[in-house]
């Protein structure tokens, strides 16, 4: 890699000045009515290969708090919830307990200290009771028996405390997700738990269901639980958090109450970078007619996959030689918009329009035929084929290209073609025969582009380009989308990295649960002006 | 370390324990062939040799076909009752009707071998067809359907047969299973003459590629615009045309077909197909592998024979053959990802 280039992107990695332009944090000492916190992180870290999800992170949390944990997608939230779950252990840094130094190597670990975590994906098993998942592995009985009037009343105490009317015989299955998710936070009780981790608690929940959560949560904290609260929603934060805690590239960049704080300043500490040093940016050229339209898309939830975000009427289009930005936080919709365009999911309502024209895409071979391309957010899961040449993974869309006799292929002419994107694109590798997995995840990233590339699309979709890959590839990465607007495709850019938004993009258009909730030229957009669109209802931005 | 020193890296080790994993089969075979020519002077023989290749060429046509069906990270366990069920439609092809079914001779109006042999492979390929469609259309798992498929083939076979075998065909009939070219059998031309076919299609035509890209990661696949399930499909397919292949070669190298044929062949056909080297999990393997699977198999059998040990025996042994087969390859891959 050039080293200019590396100089220019270091800026990114470099610690936010702690406590600067951060007013509430000054007060932090006076909040510390608890001299000995019940959980006290100091000084986390963990690294992944190529990654440092956490450098030096603290955490404290009192006991009877709801404390917020915040930050952008990858600002280490989860690695930290990981950790504090006993599901990955710390490279360094010291976690104690109630005044003692613990540590946690295992889920039991954690479990064992009332530390337990309630994931945004439930762990409930669909087809036993209530009373069976609460007790799941600890039921009450002599030995290897079942004693199922004691399991039931039990149950039915733990549920009746937070309110769910139901009969502790119903089986899960039947219950709705808010339901289920009290489920879960009966399994906590159970467990004598002094921290609930929440995280994402309400993603999936209507208004009404929300506030029911909230009661239950405000519960927990008058009997003495505290709770560790992570979302996205800025509002709820506000709300029902007592405290925060706010992470930034694996970093603490604010700590305080939330009487002090303001949405805005949460804003400020999240996003908290200078993007122009990030990113070059290009100079918009000039865009072309409406190449792709999507008018009213709904896509509701179905019982196949619950956890799905509902689309709910997105309406948007790019133009030929154009990049839209797609911003918005995870669940957001945005992959499961790409994907109900790209005919990889279906959709109840709506029509997508390609050169103005009505097309029936009901399949991704229909969106390829129609010029639309999709590189899913997933390299390694819904793109590649691992253990396969690198050739066969540049070629498997475009065989027909590659034909001899309309059977064959025709490996002449199919070396050629990677040979040719390999230039394009700055492909290293040392053969086109070379196991795709064996590659680095930039390199890999550019055969999947490069797969999209030879079909020469007029609109092609990427979700989460740049994912996982070093900052250098990232670069060029971004250079090849620039390069494609250039050749007149319309590109849809999908990232959750604010500035990546910023720098790729002509156009930008955010989401949240399902919906666009806003639009803005990027000559008129930064960080903090796109983060308010992606975290705030449009009542309460109007408010 | 940038990616270009990464590459020279990884290019300048040479991955010794790949090549053993990619050859393991061979070397076991020559090694195992080595074992029983010392033990058992017999073996070595070209008699016993072609013998063994003639025994070798039924199962193998079948593990040809299921090399297609693993490769998608499917299996085929009706192959035995399909073979059944399709060598009896054969046999009643070529003796003209279910009468005179041990009659051989002039009094026989039979339809020829030609017509016989292609009632076997349409009846395997409709079998096939069928399950096709039930584990696409239907979404039933291959490993149920194929268990409903032997129950349903060989009742179907029985059914057919009416209990007793059909026997005594036209000596053209026969020629495909007992006949000579020079000195190799005609069912061992059959079989490598296949399997060279099937490792041009793997290897160098589109349907080759979009077999291992389904296998190798079907959402992928489906997400690159392929039609994952009319691939999966014609898997069962290619299996079904194979298993009626093998039926009329068999037929007529025992001069016979009955209801019980094939009993058990698809123990020995996925122990073929994975000793070779192809993947439970999909998208990895080749029809080299397979080859080289088969004759292992076949030649350990034939050894034992030789050696007077007992079938119940030889049961036992192949059975955990298959079970290190696959431990091997999950070790194997789980090194790969480790390195």
């Amino acid at each position: 890699m050039p080293k200019h280039v590396r100089a220019a992107y270091s800026i990114s990695s470099l610690p936010a000045p702690v406590g600067q332009a951060i007013p509430f944090l000054h007060r932090k000492r006076r909040l510390m009515t608890d001299p000995k916190p019940l959980l006290k992180m100091t000084g986390i870290a963990k690294s992944f290969p190529g990654v440092k999800a956490l450098d030096g992170v603290d955490l404290e949390v009192a006991s009877a708090e709801i404390h917020a944990l915040l930050g952008e997608n990858g600002a280490g939230k989860s690695t930290l919830l990981k950790i504090l779950a006993g599901a990955q252990s710390p490279d360094r840094g010291t976690i104690s307990f109630d005044g003692q130094e613990v540590t946690l190597g295992t889920p039991q670990d954690s479990q064992k200290l009332g530390i337990v975590t309630i994931y945004q994906e439930f762990t409930l098993a669909p087809d036993m009771t209530i009373a069976e998942n609460v007790f799941i592995g600890r039921e009450p009985g002599p030995r290897f028996f079942i004693n199922w009037p004691k399991m039931e009343a039990e149950t039915l105490k733990l549920i009746r405390r937070i309110g769910l009317e139901r009969s502790p015989m119903t089986l899960v299955r039947d219950l709705s997700v808010a339901e289920q998710q009290m489920v879960e936070i009966a399994r906590a009780l159970s467990m004598q738990s002094r921290i609930i981790i929440m995280d994402e608690p309400t993603s999936a929940l209507s208004s009404a269901e929300v506030e029911k959560l909230f009661r239950i949560v405000r519960q927990l904290k008058s009997e003495g639980i505290s709770i560790i609260f992570v979302t996205h929603r800025l509002e709820e934060v506000i709300e029902i958090c007592d405290r925060l805690t706010v992470l930034r590239d694996g970093r603490n960049v604010g700590a305080g109450t939330v009487a002090e704080t303001t949405i805005d300043g949460i804003i400020r500490l999240m996003v908290g970078r200078e993007v122009n040093a990030l990113y070059a940016h290009r100079e918009a050229g000039e865009v072309g007619p409406i190449a792709l339209a999507v008018e009213g898309l709904t896509r509701l939830r179905t019982a196949h996959d619950p956890h799905a975000t509902e689309l709910k009427d997105v309406t948007l289009h790019v133009r030929r030689g154009e990049i839209l930005g797609i911003a918005g936080l995870v669940g957001a919709g945005r992959t499961e918009m790409a994907r109900a365009i790209f005919g990889a999911d279906p959709f109840d309502s709506g029509r997508v329009l390609i050169d103005g024209e009505p097309v029936d895409i009901r399949s991704p071979r229909d969106a390829i035929r129609r010029g639309v391309g999709l590189v899913p957010e997933d390299r390694k899961q819904q793109a590649l084929f691992l253990a396969q040449a690198i050739r066969s993974n540049l070629s498997i869309a475009a065989l027909d290209r590659l034909g001899r006799f309309g059977v064959f292929v025709d490996e002449r002419k199919e070396r050629d073609m990677v040979e040719e994107y390999r230039k394009l694109l700055n492909i290293r590798m040392a053969s086109p025969d070379q196991a795709v997995g064996n590659l680095s995840g930039g390199n890999q990233q550019k055969v999947v582009l490069a797969r999209w590339l030879a079909l020469r699309p007029k609109v092609l979709i990427v979700d989460e380009p740049t994912r996982g890959i070093d900052i250098g590839a990232k670069v060029e990465v971004h250079n090849l989308l620039f390069e494609m607007a250039k050749s007149g495709i319309a590109v849809i850019a999908i990232s959750s990295e604010l500035p990546e938004v910023l720098a790729v993009a002509d156009r930008i258009v955010t989401m949240r649960e399902g919906r666009v909730t806003g639009e803005t030229m990027r000559a008129d957009a930064n960080q903090e002006k796109l983060m308010t669109m992606m975290t705030l209802s449009a009542a309460s931005r109007a408010a | 370390m940038t990616d270009a020193q990464r590459v020279t890296a990884e290019s300048a080790r040479f991955d010794w324990f790949g090549m053993l994993a990619r050859f393991a089969p061979l070397i076991f075979l020559v090694a195992l062939m080595i074992i029983f020519a010392v033990l058992e002077p017999r073996f070595m023989s070209s008699i016993n040799l072609f013998n063994v290749m003639r025994q070798v060429s039924i199962t193998g046509l079948l593990a040809i076909g299921m090399t297609f069906v693993i490769l998608t990270a499917g299996i085929d366990l009706s192959i035995g009752s399909l073979l059944a069920f399709a060598g009896l439609v054969a046999a009643a092809v070529a003796k003209g009707g279910m009468q005179d079914r041990f009659t051989v001779g002039e009094g026989v109006i039979g339809w020829g071998w030609e017509l016989a042999a292609l009632a076997a492979i349409a009846v395997g390929i409709c079998g096939g067809l069928l399950q096709g469609l039930a584990i696409t259309k239907l979404k039933v798992p291959p490993f149920v359907v194929t268990l409903g498929g032997m129950s349903v083939f060989r009742g179907a076979a029985l059914l057919f047969a009416a209990g007793g075998p059909i026997s005594g065909f036209q000596p053209d009939f026969t020629w495909w299973g007992q006949g000579k070219i020079g000195p190799v059998p005609v069912p061992v031309i059959i079989f490598l003459v296949a399997a060279l076919l099937a490792h041009i299609a793997l290897r160098y035509m589109r349907y080759g590629r979009q077999v291992y890209a389904v296998g190798g990661n079907p959402e992928a696949a489906r997400l690159s615009g392929l039609n994952v399930n009319w691939v999966i499909c014609s898997v069962y397919v290619i299996m079904g045309f194979f298993a009626g292949l093998g039926a009329f070669v068999l037929s007529a190298r025992l001069n016979s077909a009955e209801a019980v044929a094939g009993t058990g062949y698809e123990l020995t056909v996925i122990a073929s197909v994975v000793i070779g080297g192809t993947s439970l999990f999909g998208g990895a393997g080749t029809i080299f592998g397979t080859v080289i699977g088969s004759i292992l198999i076949g030649v350990l059998l034939n050894g034992l024979v030789l050696m007077n040990v007992s079938s119940y025996i030889q049961q036992i042994i192949i059975g955990v053959i298959i079970v290190l087969a696959v431990a091997f390859d999950t070790f194997a891959k789980s090194r790969r990802r480790k390195a």
